[in-house]
């Protein structure tokens, strides 16, 4: 495998492997944190250049952390189609991005190739593609899934209904709900984070929003963000959940931060499918995040992008329903400002769709990284424009239990208008049922929480 | 990303709802006098926003019982797809808040009033502290000769201020928390050293100190990252026999102070109680009976 090159009249060693898939990284604080980023321009351009000739065969043979080691990586190897890889083992990294963006290349060529990539192939490609080249390839993939109802076609846009409430009242969230459902948000999932991670609340809020779908024939999913222990007592206990939700990390020793490991996630994804309420098959909630196995102290000095790349190695083993990359959420020793975050904002939605995900994506940041609402307004419609399956709905785009901003109702409401993208069939229907909508347009009635009343 | 809270912030949640339920039943006159005109200003702001903007509510009275359920902007109507100007400017505002008391600075006349000794950690400047928590935990090599030079040692209650990610949190609540903290202190017969500042501070700059000072208990007041409902919020982190490598469990942490959260003199002498307590158990954490 080959380390050196030399560029503008300079000679570039890279000791191995992780260090060039480091160093190619666009600049981002979390591997300046971690020691291991390129120190300027050009060093990172060097490194970018000896990675678009390695080829897929010499990322596979040079593992940054071998599946002995560590049991993402296993679960990463062992869902490869050896005989798919075997025909395109030999392209470099700069073949497979020209493959990816060929104008005669669409779907279901990327989706087969898909299953002979591991998560460290797709995160050397995205190290070399710009951040158009990441919107033109991911918005050639349509992934769609199916919980209680469909969503993630080609011209969807979902929003998750994110109705929040800093002392989980009951009668506060359902306030923010019925606010979320009447500028049509809630397709992809009423979800609520908990502020108390216990049994009983979260069957509590789960009963709430389930009663809500039921009164009004909504066809969406619930779930409660709950740590995925609580949520499987809650299930035992017969609280009504259509999906299960999990934050992952991209190593064994991340997840076990999280206190979850492959056996624990097997343990809930039986449960989901035996107790659950929807029918599925799609019965998972993931989310993600560059920069948490740092944060963890378990990234074994491997960069943040292929660390992301690998939680999205992990979750396709589990089929989910929707994965979320919360991407402006860590704070600024991660992704400093509003440029870190759109590049990681697009790196992820692309990486995750290379892993054939529904991709969404939460667009926000917290109040010590250099980012404003306006610059949510512009990842938002990037995002947009690359087929993000759905994008996150809080009132006015303030979490008022989590303390960060994100997209807003009217956000996810005006994308819509914008790009020329409608919510998910069924739910549209409903909106039309409700007069909520009409041929795709809010109408003069939508806004009005109090017609739920 | 691990929205779920871990058990401290656990804590913190019921310890917030009982002291809400204390203000809640508390009569009105004894909380007025601590309301000052400024804040007044900004409750009255806040009721501004709290007003519904849908011009024909389908159940008219549905509105004010939403509104009232919840603290997320709701009920705020449109122009199109989009929020209403002054909807959208209160956004920005609150921001604008937050932002500026992550760059600000505390006030040198709080910190003489108090006697505070002034040292720095390695932060640097402001892009570096964002970008370095580590940095922000290691005093530097001046702040070290202060400690050993001009603080008493082996205090049994070493006092902290610092920054961290709010001054507005510590020039807002300081004056309340601080002679409550020192009065409940005195009650308890505890005696304390060197009040410091830290400039630039992060959590665990608490076990650096621990490690020079070799105080029995320490206890760091620090601004929280600011939220949009308020930029003011503090957080005490107490322990016992604080030094390097402690464990994050080892931590007993009050949160949420502030004016509309736990009130800064209730909290100065809760904290007296803790640290007393953690004295009489000579542990802190999560293996402290509270």
């Amino acid at each position: 495998m080959n380390t050196k090159t030399v560029l503008l009249g300079k000679t570039y060693q890279f000791q191995d492997l992780k260090e060039i898939m480091a160093k190619a990284n666009e600049e981002k604080s979390g591997d300046q944190l971690a020691g291991i980023s390129a120190q300027d321009a050009k060093e990172r351009i060097a490194a970018k250049y000896i990675l678009a000739d390695l080829t897929l065969s010499d990322i596979r043979s040079n593992p940054l952390l071998s599946p002995e080691q560590d049991e993402v990586s296993r679960v990463i190897d062992e869902g490869i189609n050896e005989r798919i890889y075997s025909e395109i083992k030999n392209w470099t990294i700069a073949e497979l991005r020209e493959y990816l963006l060929s104008s005669i290349i669409g779907d279901s060529e990327i989706k087969r190739i898909s299953r002979g990539l591991t998560s460290e192939m797709i995160a050397a490609v995205t190290k070399i593609m710009t951040n158009l080249d990441l919107i033109q390839a991911a918005a050639k993939i349509e992934v769609t899934t199916h919980c209680n109802a469909t969503i993630g076609q080609k011209g969807i846009l979902s929003g998750r209904a994110q109705p929040n409430h800093p002392r989980d009242n009951l009668t506060g969230i359902k306030a923010s709900l019925y606010e979320a459902l009447s500028y049509g948000i809630g397709d992809a999932v009423i979800g609520i984070n908990p502020v108390i991670d216990m049994v009983d609340s979260v069957k509590d809020i789960l009963s709430l929003t389930k009663e809500v779908m039921t009164k009004w024939d909504i066809p969406t999913q619930n779930c409660v963000l709950a740590h995925v222990t609580t949520q499987m007592k809650a299930i035992r206990n017969g609280a009504p959940a259509d999906m299960i939700f999990q934050s992952i990390a991209g190593t064994e020793l991340g997840n076990k931060a999280f206190g979850i490991d492959e056996d624990l996630l097997n343990e809930a994804d039986e449960l989901i499918r035996k107790e659950g309420t929807a029918p599925g098959p799609n019965l998972w909630y993931f989310e993600t995040g560059q920069g948490s196995e740092l944060s963890g102290e378990a990234h074994h000095g491997i960069d943040q992008v292929t660390l992301e790349s690998r939680c999205y190695g992990l979750a396709r083993k589990y089929n989910p329903f929707i994965v979320n990359t919360v991407v402006g959420f860590i704070g600024p020793e991660y992704l400093y400002d509003t440029k870190q975050v759109t590049r990681a904002g697009l790196e992820d939605h692309f990486m995750g769709k290379m892993h054939l995900l529904p991709m969404g994506v939460d667009v926000c940041y917290t109040n010590h990284i250099k980012a404003d609402q306006n610059d949510m307004d512009n990842l938002s419609l990037l995002l947009g424009a690359a087929g993000v399956n759905f994008i996150i709905g809080v009132p006015m785009a303030d979490d008022c239990m989590l303390n960060y901003q994100s997209t807003s109702y009217h956000d996810i409401a005006t994308l819509r208008e914008v790009l020329k993208l409608r919510p998910a069939p069924a739910f549209e229907q409903w909106l039309e049922k409700m007069g909520i909508m009409e041929h795709g347009r809010l109408t003069k009635a939508a806004g009005d929480p109090t017609m739920f009343m | 990303m691990e929205k779920n809270l871990d058990i401290n912030a656990l804590v913190d949640k019921v310890m917030e709802r009982i002291a809400e339920e204390m203000n809640d039943s508390a009569p009105k006159e004894d909380n007025d006098h601590f309301v000052s005109e400024e804040s007044s200003e900004e409750m009255q702001e806040e009721i501004a926003i709290r007003t519904s903007n849908i011009p024909n509510p389908k159940w008219e009275d549905g509105v004010t019982e939403i509104i009232e359920s919840t603290p997320a902007r709701i009920a705020v109507w449109r122009a199109g797809t989009r929020p209403l100007t002054k909807t959208m400017l209160k956004l920005r505002i609150d921001h604008a808040a937050a932002v500026d008391s992550v760059y600000g600075e505390v006030d040198d006349k709080l910190l003489d009033e108090f006697s505070f000794i002034r040292i720095e950690t390695m932060y640097e400047n402001n892009e570096e502290y964002l970008k370095r928590p580590d940095k922000g935990r290691i005093i530097t090599e001046d702040g070290i000769a202060v400690l050993k030079e001009e603080c008493i040692a082996k205090a049994q209650v070493q006092i902290v201020v610092s920054d961290g990610l709010s001054a507005n949190a510590v020039n807002a609540n300081l004056r309340d928390v601080y002679p409550s903290l020192l009065d409940s202190l005195e009650i308890n017969q505890l005696k304390t050293g060197t009040p410091l500042f830290v400039k630039g501070g992060r959590v665990a700059c608490m076990d650096h100190i621990g490690e020079i000072l070799q105080p029995e208990v320490l206890v760091i007041l620090i601004g929280e990252r600011p939220g949009l409902l308020t930029s003011e919020s503090m957080s005490a982190y107490m322990c016992y026999r604080p030094r390097k490598g402690i464990v994050e469990s080892n931590r007993t942490v009050i949160s949420n102070i502030h004016k509309v959260g736990t009130s800064p003199l209730e909290a100065g002498a809760h904290i007296g109680t803790i640290l007393k307590k953690m004295l009489e158990q000579k542990t802190s954490g999560v293996k402290l009976n509270i």
